[in-house]
């Protein structure tokens, strides 16, 4: 059975937190350039041209990109026959998460209590962890920062069957449409259709993370994110909120099997700092 | 952008009271930094009758929580947070004269009648663009609070800081005036 040690799961979480925060993807700042290109708002040009200085000095400097580096959420997929040695699993992530968060000035903005105390936890530990069991011998971890401001204007729609596509339609033009500036425009927009209310959310979420030009390998599925897309690109939100075509860059849709009663919908975005960073071990 | 206005902070009440939405600004001078739990103190001293670590008169508040500096860097990212959640506190500390306002994001009819009472403009930062923000910011010195960390009250130096002025002492709303002509639904 291979092996994988826990100090190696720590440094690649440690590396990914650093290169998640300040390396925004070459994807996604290419579609700054080509969307400051088309905007025909002045104001939104500007902006688009700032968000592309903004992440070159990031990468550069290695800084963050945003100084709210968010809640580390991270995405593993262990698989079945790697055997894990010399500790536990989610510890080690958690202390990488400490290790990167720590040496890289990145910000802490995890509170350990939710209600009363709220007092920081000082290197944004715990982390929020989605572990699935693949086949396979090794480990992929992703992690995804997820600052507030877009995370705050998450929705989750309990829809009937009845309500259908256009309820569908409806819940991702209110979310866009609420969220606004607040949730940094140009967004990526993750919606979760199907599962039950956990599972819904948890396909948002996947969504909102996936790779900016991925698209559904459902060619119904695919067909709707453009759908998606361009409907939240006529909001008229545009770049920040002050007016434009570019409200999001991508809408990105996952679904699942779901109850003979439900048409569950969630939509989870993601702000132009659409971090995230990937490892195979 | 064509026109950008360079304007001087804290602010005189003509200057708060001239920006017009829509306006593009450049910040330099001194300028407060408080987010939520410093909102929180701020409004808690006012209850409790006790002095506000800084007399607010003039100043302009930046809700910002930098991320840590570097060796050899005056601060780290520092981009704006969501202003919205000020909002519970924003009116008492314009009645203190508290005379601008930088965030980014919507504002509460609450906030925006205290603004017209008050005389005092609203401007959007980048959102997210905390790197490229923070070469505006020049010295970064915590007046109160050390232990809120990122939360902390501290007063920035800045030199040209940009915003847009996005709701000004008038009510008008750039967000919806912005937003307006490329609504095609
Ligand atoms: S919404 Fe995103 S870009 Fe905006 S401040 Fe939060 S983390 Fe940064």
């Amino acid at each position: 059975m291979r092996e994988l040690s826990v100090e190696k799961i720590t440094q690649a979480v440690a590396d990914l937190c650093v290169e998640a925060c300040c390396r925004l993807p070459e994807d996604m700042r290419k579609a700054f350039a080509t969307a400051r290109d088309s905007e025909p708002s002045a104001v939104g040009r500007d902006i688009l041209g700032q968000l592309l200085e903004n992440a070159d000095i990031a990468r550069e400097e290695t800084v963050p990109i945003c100084q709210d580096t968010g809640l580390a959420v991270i995405f593993a997929d262990l698989g079945q026959d790697l055997h894990i040695t010399g500790g536990d699993f989610t510890e080690a992530v958690n202390l990488g998460v400490h290790k990167g968060y720590v040496e890289g000035y990145l910000r802490k903005s995890s509170v350990a209590e939710p209600l009363f105390e709220r007092k920081n936890t000082g290197d944004n530990t715990p982390c929020v962890l989605h572990l699935r069991l693949v086949p396979g011998d090794r480990l992929r971890l992703r992690l995804a920062p997820k600052g507030a401001g877009s995370e705050n204007k998450s929705m989750l729609k309990m829809l009937v069957p009845a309500d259908g596509l256009e309820g569908v339609r409806k819940t991702v033009l209110e979310a866009v449409t609420v969220a606004g500036p607040n949730a940094c425009p140009p967004m990526v927009v993750g919606v979760g259709i199907g599962g039950n209310m956990e599972l819904c959310c948890l396909l948002a979420k996947r969504a909102a993370a996936r790779d900016l030009h991925s698209r559904n390998p459902d060619p119904r599925y695919a067909a709707l994110e453009d759908e998606l897309l361009d409907m939240v690109n006529r909001s008229g939100i545009g770049p920040q909120g002050l007016g434009g075509v570019t409200t999001a860059l991508a809408v990105h849709v996952e679904w699942a099997a779901t109850h003979i009663a439900q048409l569950p919908c969630a939509v989870n975005i993601n702000c132009h700092a659409a971090r995230h960073a990937e490892i195979l071990l | 952008m064509s026109d950008v206005r360079y304007i001087k902070a804290p602010f005189d009440e003509a200057t708060a009271r001239s920006l017009r939405a829509g306006e593009s600004v450049r910040i330099s001078g001194v300028i407060l930094a408080a987010r939520d739990a410093a909102h929180q103190r701020l409004c808690a001293c006012l209850d409790q009758g006790e002095p506000l670590p800084c007399d607010l008169q003039g100043h302009v508040v930046y809700y910002v929580g930098p991320s840590p500096a570097k060796p050899g860097q005056a601060i780290g990212s520092a981009g704006p947070t969501t202003s919205g959640r000020m909002d519970a506190y924003t009116p008492r500390l314009l009645a203190c004269g508290l005379r601008g306002m930088i965030g980014k994001g919507y504002r509460k009819p609450e906030v925006v009648e205290a603004m017209k009472q008050y005389g005092v403009p609203y401007m959007a930062a980048v959102g997210g663009a905390g790197a490229l923000i923070s070469r505006a910011i020049k010295k970064y010195t915590v007046l109160a609070w050390p232990e809120l960390g990122p939360e902390a009250l501290a007063l920035m130096e800045v030199e040209q800081f940009p915003a847009i002025v996005v709701i000004d002492c008038l009510g008008n709303n750039q967000y919806e005036a912005g937003q307006a002509p490329y609504k095609k639904l």
